[in-house]
């Protein structure tokens, strides 16, 4: 079975965002850049099906130069190669350009399934999987908490609201991983050590043949609206008299119950 | 040239979505800025009769893509039938809805129309004559106002955030082809395993009952399903509670969980890490319980009760009961 999982750098989930004050893009001063959650549960299944059925497991990653140690976190987990495409062109890219660039480095290695993570913690797209499985031609499994693989079918457990889904179609196709999918390893020391001998192709545009344009832009960042400040309910300082003080408010000056 | 103001209406189970006439009647607004027209893509089996209620928000014309093979929802039909009726059009706008299946074929019709979209978005409006899209990133850290560069410029609407108006237009209805070759779906729902009924998700709730670590393990959500039973609310959970197996991962409100915009959510026994507060902060209303006044979820609270909440939280249901009836 070969197996690839896509991969993208963001800021760790307890990182304070600041907009630059030209509204261009956010303050990297001080944020730790950690592997995008969601793609952990995608490298974690790929490495499972791996273990189980055999095949290699190869990376895929845009970013800028510091994604590299997304790439060999990765590898240390247990992927085979990874490839890193790597283009200060691409730093803006968008969804479409990004699965272009995506869909143009996979083109040429067999594959039978591909993981990416159901959205990124960043820009929160969520679209590079759908869209790279659009140009690769094979059907996508969004949003999954659950897969099975049988010689070449796959079925595959989609939560929408109040229901599951239980989704059946054939390899290969485009999986995107959600919280649920499995439990992410940490990499061994050894796994790190190894890591750092494994190959990594570094690939720009050009060498991809893909372009740079993109189609949607942020033309600006703000922070997000300021909240007025709140009130502390005192009452008559007992739990019930705060509760009946509370229920007042949000039915007579809130009016939301 | 792209012209007119498309919105892909979403129906389940023989009914349209509430997220349709949210579509509908911000498109209305969109295209009245343009002098446009605005049109509904409406696909499934047997939904042609839902087609004339889109006309009460504003749709002036509704193509419908009425097939067996368009129901129940798969990817591989739907996105076809979809990108088939768009390029015939040529639209300038085209909305959808970011509810879990808006997503996902809204992201698949990115690829098959090669444009660019705007997820999840919390404010639109029309610039010089163009899109442009307000939408929260990094989970509402901070927000992207986002332009367009190609046809059709696509965004997804959040779902609950953008007003319903009624315009009582009487929609016209063309049946369309909707062009399916059956070697191209290659996936089936095999089984819809549908959640107790009566359960409403995070996402689509109005108010939403959210509890913690500080709710001591999962017999303490008893007191939040009261509460949430009264309001007719969701129950939520923060990272920390879904991580200690107390509460299910689709209930996971945070930056790795669901992003909501409910307008009251009520947060009980949760200390606001910042992963929990981007999840939350667009909610119209906050409100906070808990024992330990420092919690950094009060800065974001419009009431904030410093209380041990397992009293508090039972005399609000008894109080909201009350006020209730």
């Amino acid at each position: 079975m070969n197996i690839i999982a896509c991969v993208k750098q963001v800021p760790d989930t307890e990182a304070q965002i600041k907009v630059k004050g030209d509204g261009s893009g956010i303050d990297e001063g001080g944020i730790k850049w950690v592997m995008n959650p969601y793609d952990e549960y995608g490298v974690e299944e790929a490495l499972k099906l791996k273990e189980k059925l055999g095949g290699e497991v190869t990376i895929v990653c845009l970013g800028p130069a510091r994604a590299m140690e997304t790439i060999r976190t990765a590898l240390a987990m247990g992927a085979e190669k990874g490839i890193h495409i790597c283009d200060p062109a691409l730093d803006n890219a968008d969804a479409y350009t990004t699965a272009a660039a995506l869909a143009a480095a996979i083109k040429g290695i067999p594959y039978d399934i591909i993981f990416c993570g159901q959205r990124a913690i960043d820009d929160d797209s969520g679209q590079v999987g759908s869209v790279l499985a659009d140009l690769l031609g094979v059907p996508q499994f969004t949003i999954v908490m659950k897969v099975d693989i049988d010689g070449q079918k796959i079925k595959a457990v989609k939560p929408i609201e109040g229901a599951q889904l239980v989704i059946d179609g054939p390899l290969p196709c485009v999986v995107t991983a959600t919280k649920g999918l499995n439990e992410p390893r940490y990499a061994s020391l050894p796994g790190i050590m190894k890591a750092k001998k494994k190959p990594v192709d570094v690939k720009d545009a050009a060498a991809l043949g893909v372009s740079t344009d993109v189609k949607a832009k942020v033309a600006k960042f703000v922070p997000p609206p300021a909240r007025p400040p709140g009130k502390i309910i005192c009452a008559d300082d007992t739990p019930e008299g705060k509760a009946a003080e509370l229920a007042k408010l949000l039915r007579e000056e809130a009016k939301v119950i | 040239m792209a012209k007119g103001v498309w919105i892909v209406a979403e129906q389940r189970d023989g009914a349209l979505r509430k997220v349709s006439f949210e579509l509908a009647s911000t498109a209305r607004k969109l295209a009245d800025q343009l002098g446009d027209d605005v049109c509904a893509v409406l696909c499934g089996s047997g939904v042609e009769g839902l087609a004339a209620e889109l006309g009460k928000y504003g749709v002036d014309k509704v193509f419908v893509a009425d097939n067996p093979a368009l129901e129940p929802y798969t990817t591989d039909a739907h996105s076809a039938a979809v990108a088939k009726i768009v390029k015939e059009n040529d639209p300038a706008i085209l909305l959808l809805g970011a509810s879990v299946l808006g997503k996902d074929l809204s992201s698949r019709l990115v690829g098959k129309l090669a444009t660019g979209m705007a997820t999840d978005c919390t404010d639109i409006k029309i610039a010089d004559g163009k899109l442009v899209a307000f939408r929260p990133m990094y989970a509402g850290k901070c927000y992207g106002e986002v332009v367009f560069s190609a046809a059709p410029a696509m965004a997804s609407l959040r779902p609950n955030v953008f007003p319903i108006v009624e315009s009582a237009k009487a929609a016209a209805v063309v049946k369309v082809d909707a062009g399916l070759d059956p070697a191209q779906l290659k996936t089936k729902i095999a089984e819809i395993q549908k959640e107790a009924s009566g359960k409403i998700d995070v996402t689509e709730a109005n108010i939403i009952v959210s509890g913690g670590r500080g709710m001591k393990g999962p017999e303490g959500y008893g007191i939040l399903e009261e509460l949430a039973a009264v309001l007719g609310a969701a129950v939520g959970a923060s990272r920390a509670a879904v991580d200690a197996g107390w509460r299910l991962q689709s209930d996971q409100v945070g930056q790795t969980g669901k992003v909501v915009s409910p307008n009251l959510y009520i947060a009980c026994g949760i200390s606001g890490a910042i992963q929990h507060l981007a999840g939350m902060s667009s909610s119209k209303y906050i409100v906070a319980i808990n024992k330990d006044q420092e919690a950094p979820i009060f800065a974001k609270a419009d009431y904030g009760v410093v209380d041990d909440l397992f009293k508090v939280v039972p005399a609000l249901t008894v109080e909201c009961k009350k006020l209730l009836a």
